[in-house]
């Protein structure tokens, strides 16, 4: 059975990091019908030239490339173009953060709440008042936090790196059941 | 081949479809590959605090909607409204129905001051205020008096604030939002032009957030009336306080300091600001009454000082009393939950389910998550987080086998012929979608994002039941 799903799924895979291989797999198992998944498609995943690429590799577009420390540390990657917020890279790109971005940027939530290394964070620009309202409610704050939604990416950032930060009650394993094999 | 399995579908039940009950099911769908989620809710109407707690002005706050209607649409996911769990169906009933039932269905009472003249007319709870301008039909019939100019609301928490905000705001302001159109036109002919908010306790330990706080100091055609006495020494109180109490501190102690502005409306000759302010160690002991016995005439609060510091702090009445002269009284001191159901464990004194990690104690394959699982407080995200945490107990229950899904479980095919049996006919997501859409139309005349209805019938008939 596992296996069965994984068989079809292995032309696929050549060429992807194992995090995007592992959203195709929840999207094709899954939700066929729920619009990331879409969004993944129209990214150019049904086109050959988007499965030939690798992780990394940048086009014209995507120059930039972002790597977020998930909570259970897994590292996702993924290439972002200069001018969007880290909200929509993770949005764009379907990355598999629980609840990132509830009030989808309009700084009425802190779910998209990042770490930045210090010299990173030092490199953004100026903090809102706005923003640090949000900030305030967020867990897990640190000095060098920020809400993703709020910071963009430009292109001196290429291989920035940002964690994605522990929620109290997320401090046990993730559990993942089904996702390769049907029960 | 690979769609058959030996094993029967997990199949889960979640009682309540505001955000703890979406949450919930929307973190056991994404990572159980297998699981069909049921919702189900008591009005025809899904989403709960966000349709009927969320201020009118926070629109942005409602956009967590869109992410719970993928997930209502979504194929392993389903959403029975007009379905009252403990009356239509019991909780043992679903456990038959479902390898797993979570309770999500939050806090729909709010806790009592337990003072005299706390029943007369004038006197209402912050809960069903809120829920009369946002239209939960159980608090249509308020019919809120708005004929005096100073309302007092006890407590020092967003609720509060909120309701502070919606007494003063600029009427062309509130045209814009989703407010119903019946307390839009109540409060066009409010003569309320003086907001306090009362707490028996100190500047810090507001439970109010910043954005909120800032929200109301910016409120055009208002001024906020802050004493300074009440701020004194607190500067260097919170000079080490961890940085939102200390913002929120500081930015208190600005406000207080700073000469009475007066913003736009008034600059430009309009009528005199209307005003608020935060009174605090004011305890409420009496509400007294009007000459007529009909309304408030004032508030009666007993003094006090604080013994301890930070959220701990306790409020000890120093014997001192001071009268306040009010027309209007709201009491926003918190939500509170009620028990369910016979066979559902509930801790009246903290009116909560008693649970460990959303496991229900002593009660195998049943789950709390949200209000009715933690308590009454909190923003989305924090009943964001807590319904990831109940969610990850029914996973880990269901992949360490303490959930036996082997024997198959009917799911909605044996609620459907005991909702029959009891006449009752649930509402599906895509019957929620044309009162949505009836809604919609409805406000665009009026240049709203929708007019809601607040009438179950009139909901009803929408969809042909």
């Amino acid at each position: 059975m596992a296996h069965g799903i994984l068989g079809l799924m292995r032309p696929l895979r050549r060429g992807l990091s194992t995090s995007r291989a592992r959203l195709v797999l929840l999207w094709a198992v899954t939700e066929p019908r729920q619009s990331p998944a879409k969004l993944w498609a129209e990214r150019g995943f049904s086109s050959s030239q988007g499965i030939q690429d690798g992780p990394g590799q940048s086009r014209s577009e995507d120059e930039v490339t972002v790597h977020f420390i998930n909570r259970d540390g897994e590292r996702l990657t993924t290439t972002a173009k200069e001018g969007q917020s880290l909200l929509e890279v993770v949005v764009n790109h379907n990355l598999a953060i629980d609840g990132f971005g509830a009030c989808e940027g309009t700084l009425a939530c802190s779910t998209c709440h990042l770490i930045f290394d210090k010299e990173a964070f030092q490199k953004l620009g100026a903090i809102s008042d706005e923003e640090l309202d949000m900030l305030d409610l967020a867990y897990g704050l640190t000095d060098t936090s920020r809400l993703g939604c709020q910071v963009c990416v430009k292109k001196s950032m290429d291989g920035l790196t940002v964690r994605v930060p522990m929620d109290v009650a997320d401090m046990r394993k993730q559990v993942e059941v089904g996702k390769q094999s049907k029960q | 081949r690979w769609l058959s399995s030996p094993a029967p579908p997990p199949r889960v039940c979640v009682v309540g479809s505001g955000p703890a009950g979406f949450y919930t099911a929307q973190h056991i769908l994404k990572h159980h590959g297998g699981a069909l989620v049921d919702i189900y809710e008591k009005l025809p109407v899904p989403f709960g605090l966000v349709r009927f707690g969320v201020a009118p002005d926070h629109p942005e706050v409602k956009n967590v909607i869109n992410t719970f209607t993928q997930t209502a649409r979504s194929e392993r996911c389903a959403y029975y409204g007009n379905v009252t769990v403990g009356r239509d169906v019991t909780v043992p009933e679903l456990q038959q129905a479902y390898h797993a039932v979570v309770l999500s269905y939050g806090a729909e009472d709010n806790r009592v001051l337990g003072i005299p003249g706390e029943n007369l007319p004038g006197v209402y709870s912050a809960r069903a205020f809120v829920g009369w301008y946002n239209g939960l039909p159980e608090n249509q019939d308020l019919k809120p008096d708005l004929s005096c100019e100073t309302a007092l609301i006890l407590g020092h928490g967003n609720v509060a604030l909120d309701i502070a905000r919606i007494l003063l705001s600029p009427l062309q302001l509130l045209r814009k939002t989703d407010i119903t159109d019946s307390s839009l036109a109540a409060l066009a002919c409010s003569k309320v032009k003086r907001v306090w908010l009362v707490g028996r306790r100190g500047p810090l330990q507001v439970a109010f957030t910043i954005k909120e706080l800032r929200e109301m100091i910016n409120l055009p055609g208002t001024r906020a009336v802050l004493d300074p006495a009440d701020f004194t020494g607190l500067e260097s109180a919170v000079k080490d306080a961890p940085r939102p109490r200390k913002r929120l501190t500081e930015l208190m102690i600005k406000t207080a300091l700073e000469k009475p502005v007066e913003t736009q409306a008034a600059a430009a000759g309009a009528a005199a600001p209307r005003e608020w302010g935060l009174k605090f160690q004011r305890s409420p002991q009496e509400v007294l009454p009007s000459a007529d016995g009909r309304r408030p005439r004032g508030i009666r609060m007993a003094l006090t000082r604080l013994e301890g510091s930070g959220d701990s702090a306790k409020a000890i009445p120093t014997g001192d009393v001071e009268e306040l002269e009010c027309g209007l009284v709201l009491s926003s001191i918190g939500y509170r939950s009620l028990p369910l159901d016979p066979a559902v464990p509930f801790d009246s004194q903290r009116g909560v389910i008693p649970n460990s990690s959303g496991r229900v104690e002593g009660v195998p394959g049943l789950y709390c998550s949200g209000w009715v699982k933690r308590g009454p407080t909190g923003v989305i995200i924090t009943t964001m987080n807590d319904s990831f945490d109940t969610a990850q107990s029914v996973l880990e229950d269901l992949q360490g086998g303490v959930l036996d899904v082997s024997p198959s479980r009917e799911g909605f095919g044996l609620v459907e012929s005991i909702l029959h049996s009891r006449g009752v006919r649930p509402v599906s997501f895509s019957d929620w979608e044309k009162i949505d859409a009836a809604e919609v139309a409805r406000g665009k005349a009026a240049g709203k994002p929708r007019e809601k209805i607040v009438d179950p019938v009139e909901m009803l008939q929408i969809i042909g039941h």
